[in-house]
């Protein structure tokens, strides 16, 4: 059974048609770039997947189970979880408080108004190992709005996993780092989604081929390939749609 | 700790405050004073509870009275059911019972008001607070028209065996409900719900994709909100022992909004600063002047202009220069600020006041007295002192700002390294 797949999904504002008949199944465990040129649907197709614009036609699937009639919130309970292109935290929250919400639902809070959060041990504790782990323990106690971007982008990571959901969407989330900064997030990324499914938007080609085991390339609302790096750098039709053209 | 002595201290003054002003001569107690401290209590309980929505949930709601007034009127009923002997509570369970007619009706509008969020939402608890405007005065069974409901605090039922007569007695009870429903509000901002409201106000978005639905945390926190409001509600129907439209109208919602914006919405005991300001000029300055409201007015533009973060967010933003032990350098800044202000301040009372006894004053035969004189209100020197006063203070007092700006910003800086 694939942890994702989307059969002949269609998505039209008006009379625009944005995405025209994206059909991709990824696997469990499988490491998937989308890449395509500005304007080709990537996000939009992450939007799509993750209930925040309902679909136009065709049927998306999370682990076998219907998702796109359903709001985003019970999507993210049923084992999906995403990150956004532009950051998006609980800014006037403090770091140690953005990550223990990420951990709230998936630890079975719910919307519980009779238990006190610092009598949570576990929870507190999880907390602080998600702190450790994304290397924010010295910041624990910031606003999360005054966070460097690097750092914002880390905490973000750090949120969409923490709810321990099984497949993994990042919007481009080295957009806008240096070098040396776009090497660490990449590690933490491949540290922190280790055994989950991990759907990824990325411009970055080093990045991309570095980490995917496969990669679609979506231009114009359809997928024009999707197979092994190595296959797709040698597809023609990519090679004319979008990758020649970068690597001149 | 430091926190628990200044809540310990502030219950120990509201406890001992009645026994200060007791006229020993006549073994009587102060009613004017009991009755501020008792309306104090109320008050803090409004503003703490709209607080749960502006503050901690982003949600701005003009149907905040209809909760109290709800808990008001259905307190009357109670009390009367009780005095008839249909209903054997004791009377320190009656704002319990108020609280969950609050949270009933809560309940219902909120269900369809936290559907939305933002100006949405802000415009259908408009359209909420007008619908109960209009049924309290049609449905008299209930709400008793324009009239309102009265009742007898005296229903004999106590647990402590008290009577109610006095107003030190009420001032009691509406000082135990006050400090429980402090204490109530402050434990949910600690619990998952509490939390996932702020995160809700940062951010509904990301909410949503960490499993919440922003939708039912906000219905949670109107719901509990409209059940404090209620108990409030409850405390006032059992002080005045009447209760009409003006407990659930349109301008006390929007002196809950003043009271939790003026006194801070960031910090949670912000409200109470400023349901305990806004509460003594009510009662004090009304007392003195016809314009008091124009002064809560101005206050609050002034600040939503110069201090969106209220009292509570000024006394905050000292903690660091506290702290690092700097706080005598703010001293003589502080100073030269208060000349000026005082001017302006004397300047804006002045030609308030001398229009208000141009116009009301003279129609209720009233003369403007100042220092033991009075004073012409047509004579052209207290207008041209106060029209000087409020003009060289203002401008006196842009120069020291903008001075105490760069005092403050260098001190800021140095107690950050």
């Amino acid at each position: 059974m694939t942890a994702l797949s989307l059969r002949d999904v269609h998505k039209s504002f008006g009379a625009t048609q944005i995405i025209r008949g994206v059909t991709l199944d990824i696997a469990p465990g499988e490491r998937h770039c989308i890449i395509g040129p500005n304007g080709a649907g990537k996000t939009t197709c992450f939007n799509l997947i993750s209930g925040r614009f309902p679909i136009t036609a065709g049927e998306i699937l999370l682990n076998g189970e219907r998702i796109d009639t359903l709001p985003p919130h019970k999507i993210n309970r049923l084992g999906l979880s995403r990150s956004f292109q532009i950051t998006s935290i609980f800014h006037r929250l403090s770091v140690f408080e953005n990550l223990r919400c990420a951990l709230l639902w998936s630890r079975g809070y719910r919307y519980s108004f009779w238990s006190p959060l610092w009598r949570q041990k576990a929870l507190n504790e999880a907390t602080e190992r998600l702190l450790e782990e994304l290397n924010l323990s010295a910041r624990r106690g910031i606003l999360a709005g005054l966070l460097s971007y690097a750092e914002q982008r880390a905490l973000e990571i750090g949120m969409t996993i923490a709810g321990g959901a099984s497949v993994i969407l990042l919007d481009e989330p080295t957009a806008g780092m240096s070098n040396t900064e776009t090497d660490y997030a990449m590690a933490l990324i491949r540290r922190m989604t280790q055994g989950k499914t991990l759907v990824m938007v990325e411009h970055d080609m080093k990045v991309v081929f570095d980490l995917a085991d496969t990669i679609t390339v979506l231009v114009y609302g359809q997928v024009i390939a999707t197979g092994a790096p190595a296959d797709v750098r040698a597809n023609r039709a990519v090679q004319e749609a979008y990758l020649g053209a970068l690597e001149e | 700790m430091k926190s628990r002595w200044l809540i310990l201290t502030v219950i120990v003054v509201a406890i001992a405050l009645p026994w200060c002003f007791y006229d020993w001569g006549h073994h009587r107690h102060a009613g004017f004073l009991i009755s501020m401290l008792s309306q104090m209590g109320m008050m803090v309980i409004l503003a703490l509870s709209y607080n749960m929505l502006l503050g901690q949930a982003g949600l701005f709601s003009l149907c905040h009275a209809t909760f109290f007034g709800m808990g008001g009127y259905a307190t009357i009923h109670f009390l009367n059911a009780a005095g008839d002997g249909g209903l054997p509570l004791p009377m320190e369970v009656m704002p319990l019972l108020a609280g969950l007619a609050g949270l009933g009706l809560a309940i219902l509008f909120g269900s369809m008001a936290t559907k939305q969020r933002a100006t949405a939402f802000a415009m259908i608890t408009l359209g909420i607070s007008e619908l109960m405007a209009t049924a309290a005065l049609m449905f008299h069974h209930f709400f008793g028209g324009e009239g309102g409901v009265t009742t007898n605090r005296m229903i004999d039922n106590s647990v402590f065996g008290l009577t109610y007569a006095s107003g030190l007695q009420v001032y009691y009870l509406i000082l135990a409900w006050t400090v429980i429903a402090t204490g109530l509000m402050y434990f949910l901002t600690l619990t998952p719900l509490g939390r996932m409201a702020n995160a809700t106000r940062d951010n509904f978005e990301r909410a949503q994709f960490i499993g919440y639905d922003p939708r039912m945390v906000r219905f949670l926190q109107f719901a509990l909100s409209g059940f404090f409001a209620g108990i409030g509600g409850g405390l006032y129907a059992i002080t005045y022992e009447i209760v009409t439209f003006d407990a659930l109208a349109a301008p006390l919602s929007a002196n809950a909004l003043l009271m939790a914006y003026i006194g801070g919405t960031s910090v949670f005991g912000g409200p109470i600063l400023g349901a305990i300001l806004i509460t003594l000029l009510q009662s004090g300055v009304s007392l003195l002047s016809n314009s008091w409201l124009v002064y809560v007015g101005v206050m609050f533009i002034a600040m939503v202009i110069f201090a969106p973060t209220g009292l509570a967010g000024i006394i905050k933003a000292h903690g660091p220069i506290q702290q690092a032990g700097r706080m005598r350098g703010l001293l003589v800044p502080y100073l030269r600020l208060v000349i000026p202000a005082l001017g302006l301040l004397l300047g804006f009372v002045g030609l308030v006041e001398l229009m208000s006894f141009l116009t009301i004053g003279a129609a209720q035969g009233k003369k403007l007295v100042l220092f033991g004189s009075a004073i012409d209100v047509h004579a052209m020197l207290p207008w041209a002192i106060s029209i000087g006063s409020l003009v060289v203070g203002g401008l006196w007092l842009r120069w020291e700002a903008s001075g105490f700006h760069r005092v403050w910003e260098d001190l800021a800086a140095e107690v950050r390294r």
